[in-house]
């Protein structure tokens, strides 16, 4: 949808993914539209609860089974939605691969660095040998600068550090050469230094491998400059869509504009930063109209009303009734109090 | 943050669980049976009411053993002997082990360390050799092998109570400073007691069930009840003389095992009801 | 850690004396005259026989005088002489010890793969059918007691159903095996006769099930809650995203993480089956220690108890701090700071 790829690698499109929760269907992801090609990075970008992890696990099948997955999730020319779970697993760490926010947690402590990074390899290629996975592991922390990848190998997940788990799952994920790269929060957990590092391995991966790349984060700084286009979510829905220039030149919906102001910036002197007040509804207690309307300084009497569609204005899609026009709203300082993000329902 | 909503799974009374509702009955059954069975018992336990070694039949439901007494009517009466016993034991080990333990944690130094080496070695012994042991010096008989399983059983309960008096003494330290005094020790006593009550309560009524259980293993061995008491444990002894004659053994097994879950169902209940953490 | 495991090295002699005090002087401090475990009801009457009973058995010596002895005895090694056997006690309890050892070990590995299977498809299934059948399995068997279950699946498989052997070790018309490790099986296998090992292993498996179904409950409960919290974690996700499917996710990579923990509950049920064997090997007919405690206990012969109850509280200290030790071995990160 936004500005058709020709060799699309990932295409989503109007994926719901909805839990059971005492005989009640809660959508926690609510229509997403994405699109992936090779060789980019696409930011999906939203505050935690918003559904963005929910919705990238839902295209693996990795939601529990009593999830209830809806729309279409093209891959490679393959629908991932409904597809059986037995030819799901061949596509998962051989095709695409994915990474985790915390790298201590997401690696097994109990086994070895090298033979996580070996059964990732032979899961998808039997054929070879355990000494060759080996040396491929050897090979491939030595691709993600781990240093003295030979002795590093056999060491436990405890005895590396932040940074380097982090490096070591970014190997494990593409050790079978994926076409797509998820990253869930892949820096979050790490140092400020670290994480350019991280991002730097994942960048250069991308150039070298020709992967395509979803960065999923909750911090629009880690957008800037890393990715191709960034797609921001709230409360199941994209909110706004856009090339990432555009975004940060010309935000088009008041939830990316927080978001903006809420970067701390080197070149700026604030004496506080700017969040936006309240936090995201959770599941079930989905405003009426716009989701956002209790947390949004420019609501409307319509915004209580209509939840408003995803359209183009200006350089980005936006699902703002002012999107066109939120240059001249006048702004209430006093949006937002929790209270008035109580049920509606 | 991965992937599912928190869920909330439980409906209704919370506490209110099926293993708490079962164990509950099937012990009130016991309870009710024990009191009432010498208004309504069908025959005389230790009367020779019919043939010898009949299978169950209408007189006879679980048919009769190999002097002609009526295994049903045994069987009911057992618990006359199963449950005051395990009451006894439960209560006198809860008793003597929260005593010594309160004195090893309250006073510490020399005592103290007595009662503890005195608990690990106790606890260090297999507690069926032990009881075995015990009740084998003291001779059979069914308030021997009580003896015998109290002497067993104190131990864990001076542990406990000691870990809970060691506990709230450091507590206490803060607050004794505002209370001061002969408040003092009265402010301790209260709180043991309002704290201790809950693990001691969901121990005891495990140990019930296993008490139960180990006293009929004594019976069963011959060092608990002796002939002819109507006791479970001695007539599965019975019952495998009579190996072929299945309907001996299986009323007073069958009784003990309904007894035993009865409480592991109750203490599992209690412990969900009662302890915060499991949740 | 290593402080803590010091300690215990230290406190076990001093267990130890304390054990065998106790159990002595539980022995003698008792209303049955051991007298009469002796000589027979005749011979009572007549004071020479009694005096020369008691000198041979030094039941007339003082009571600290008899302890001293005594002690000095078991530290050489002397467990005393069985009254009714007539045999040094050590003697007889290394015989029936690996009729016993058999017994447990294979109870063990009924009770730990049941366990962890029950606790691994309770957790996988949690508040389904699955978790509720097994937690009632789990229950019964550490309810049940052994002495009516062994009769009664003795009476099932053996009398009515035919399908499994009648108490004892091996079929009387078969040749045993000359003895090497004790153990039947193994014996059975070592000397080549394929007949009688079918048959050995077939005689074991009622009572290594009636003793292993004791445990089973610990094993899977505690299987079963670690198993809820390593499935929650992330490196489960990672491993599925890895396109492992569930059975590699479930054993290489959620179970493996709950080994540890599940360690020394198997090594604390180890000891407590030993303690189980008691009653299970009289049921059985099976010639272990645990049917010699039972003939002592009830012939009250005190030098059989008390050697039977060493023995066996020794095992049950030396196997639990042997637990521990295998706990902080087996655990990577323990073991590395």
């Amino acid at each position: 949808m936004l500005k058709h790829q020709d060799k699309s690698l990932l295409s989503v499109r109007n994926l719901t993914v909805g839990f059971q929760v005492g005989g009640v269907t809660l959508d926690a992801v609510r229509g997403i539209d994405l699109d992936v090609a090779r060789g980019e990075v696409v930011g999906v970008v939203g505050e935690s609860g918003s559904g963005k992890s929910v919705a990238m696990l839902a295209c693996l099948g990795l939601v529990p089974r009593t999830a209830r997955v809806a729309g279409s999730v093209r891959f490679q020319d393959k629908e991932l939605v409904g597809m059986p779970q037995s030819e799901m697993r061949k596509l998962r760490g051989s095709r695409i691969g994915m990474i985790f926010q915390d790298p201590l947690s997401s690696l097994n402590p109990v086994l070895t660095i090298g033979s996580q990074i070996v059964e990732a390899i032979r899961l998808h290629q039997p054929g070879i040998s355990r000494k060759q996975a080996y040396d491929r592991a050897v090979e491939l922390l030595d691709l993600v600068s781990i240093p003295q990848p030979d002795r590093r190998v056999s060491q436990y997940p405890h005895e590396f550090s932040g940074g380097m788990r982090q490096r070591a799952m970014i190997a494990m994920a593409v050790a079978n050469g994926p076409d797509l790269l998820i990253a869930d929060e892949p820096t979050t957990a790490l140092d400020v230094t670290v994480q350019a590092q991280v991002l730097e391995v994942l960048k250069s991966l991308r150039d070298r491998l020709g992967l395509g790349i979803v960065l999923i984060t909750h911090d629009l700084g880690v957008v800037a400059g890393n990715v191709d286009r960034v797609a921001v979510i709230y409360s199941g829905r994209v909110v706004e869509a856009a090339e990432v220039g555009a975004l940060f030149r010309d935000p088009r919906h008041p939830y990316t504009r927080g978001l903006l102001s809420s970067i701390p910036k080197l070149d700026e002197k604030r004496e506080r930063l700017f969040s936006i007040e309240g936090t995201p509804p959770p599941l079930g207690r989905r405003p009426t109209g716009c989701a956002f309307h209790p947390r949004c300084i420019y609501a409307r009497e319509v915004c209580l009303k209509e939840e408003p569609a995803l359209r183009l204005a200006g350089a980005s899609l936006s699902a703002c009734h002012f999107a066109d026009s939120l240059e001249q709203m006048p702004v209430h300082q006093a949006a937002a109090g929790p209270e008035t993000t109580e049920v509606h329902q | 943050m991965a992937s599912s909503a928190s869920v909330p799974r439980r409906k209704a009374p919370e506490w209110l669980t099926i293993p708490l509702l079962v164990g509950a009955l099937v012990i009130l059954f016991w309870i009710v049976v024990a009191a009432t069975i010498d208004f309504w018992a069908p025959y005389d336990p230790l009367a020779l009411v019919g043939r010898r070694l009949q299978p169950p039949s209408m007189a006879h439901l679980l048919g009769t053993d190999a002097l002609g007494r009526d295994v049903l009517t045994r069987t009911l009466y057992g618990v006359q002997y199963s449950l005051p016993v395990a009451l006894g034991v439960v209560v006198a080990a809860v008793a003597i082990g929260s005593l010594l333990g309160g004195i090893a944690g309250f006073f510490g130094g020399l005592i103290g360390a007595a009662i503890m080496r005195l608990v690990d070695i106790t606890l260090s012994f297999p507690p069926v050799l032990l009881a075995m042991a015990v009740a084998a010096s003291l001779g059979p008989g069914l308030t021997n092998a009580a003896i015998a399983m109290v002497l067993v059983w104190w131990p864990v309960y001076a542990r406990l109570m000691r870990g809970q008096v060691l506990e709230i003494r450091e507590r206490e330290h803060v607050e004794a400073a505002v209370a001061g005094g002969a408040g003092r020790t009265r402010l301790l006593f209260t709180h043991i007691l309002s704290l201790c009550w809950t693990p001691v309560l969901i121990n005891a009524t495990m140990d019930f069930g296993q008490v139960v259980l180990l006293a009929a293993s004594l019976s069963f061995i011959g060092l608990g009840a002796t002939p002819p008491t109507p006791e479970w444990g001695s007539m599965v002894s019975d019952g495998a003389i009579h190996f072929y004659q299945w309907w001996i053994a299986f009323g007073p097994g069958f009784a003990i095992l309904t007894v035993v879950l009865g409480f592991n169902f109750l203490g599992d209940g209690l412990r969900d009801m009662l302890d915060p953490r499991t949740h | 850690m290593s402080g803590y495991l010091i300690r215990r090295l230290v406190t076990m002699p001093f267990l130890i004396l304390g054990i065998i005090t106790i159990t002595f002087f539980l022995s003698r401090v008792t209303k049955g005259d051991p007298l009469t475990a002796i000589i027979s009801e005749q011979q009572m009457s007549n004071p020479e026989v009694v005096a020369a009973a008691k000198q041979r058995w030094g039941l007339d010596l003082s009571l600290p005088e008899q302890y001293l002895v005594y002690t000095g005895k078991l530290l050489t090694g002397d467990l005393g002489t069985s009254f009714t056997t007539k045999r040094p006690v050590l003697q007889d309890l290394l015989e029936r010890l690996p009729a016993t050892l058999e017994l447990v070990i294979a109870a063990m590995i009924i009770g730990t793969v049941l366990g962890i299977a029950l606790g691994v498809l309770a957790a996988y299934y949690r508040n389904g059918w699955l978790d509720h059948g097994s937690r009632l399995f789990a229950l019964v068997g550490s309810s049940l007691p052994v002495f009516w279950s062994g009769l009664g699946l003795l009476f099932i498989f053996s009398v009515q159903l035919g399908w499994l052997p009648g108490p004892g070790r091996l079929d009387a018309r078969l040749q045993p095996p000359p003895m090497i490790t004790g153990m039947i099986t193994l014996d059975t296998l070592l000397a080549g006769d394929l007949a009688a090992f079918v048959d050995a292993l077939h005689h074991l498996i009622l009572p290594a099930f009636v003793l292993g179904w004791t445990v089973t409950g610990t094993i899977s409960r505690l299987v079963r809650a670690n198993m809820l919290e390593v499935l929650n974690q992330e490196y489960v996700l990672t491993a599925r995203a890895k396109g492992a499917g569930e059975l590699r996710v479930l054993l290489h990579h959620a179970l493996r993480n709950t080994l540890v923990p599940t360690l020394t509950v198997i090594g604390h049920s180890f000891a407590y089956l030993i303690t189980g064997a008691v009653l299970t090997e009289t049921i059985f007919a099976w010639p272990g220690m645990g049917s010699y405690a039972v003939e002592a206990a009830r012939a009250l012969d005190y030098p059989a108890i008390i050697g039977v109850t060493v023995v066996g509280g020794v095992t049950f200290l030396v196997t639990n701090l042997l637990t521990d030790i295998a706990y902080m071995l087996a655990n990577p990160r323990i073991r590395l700071s």
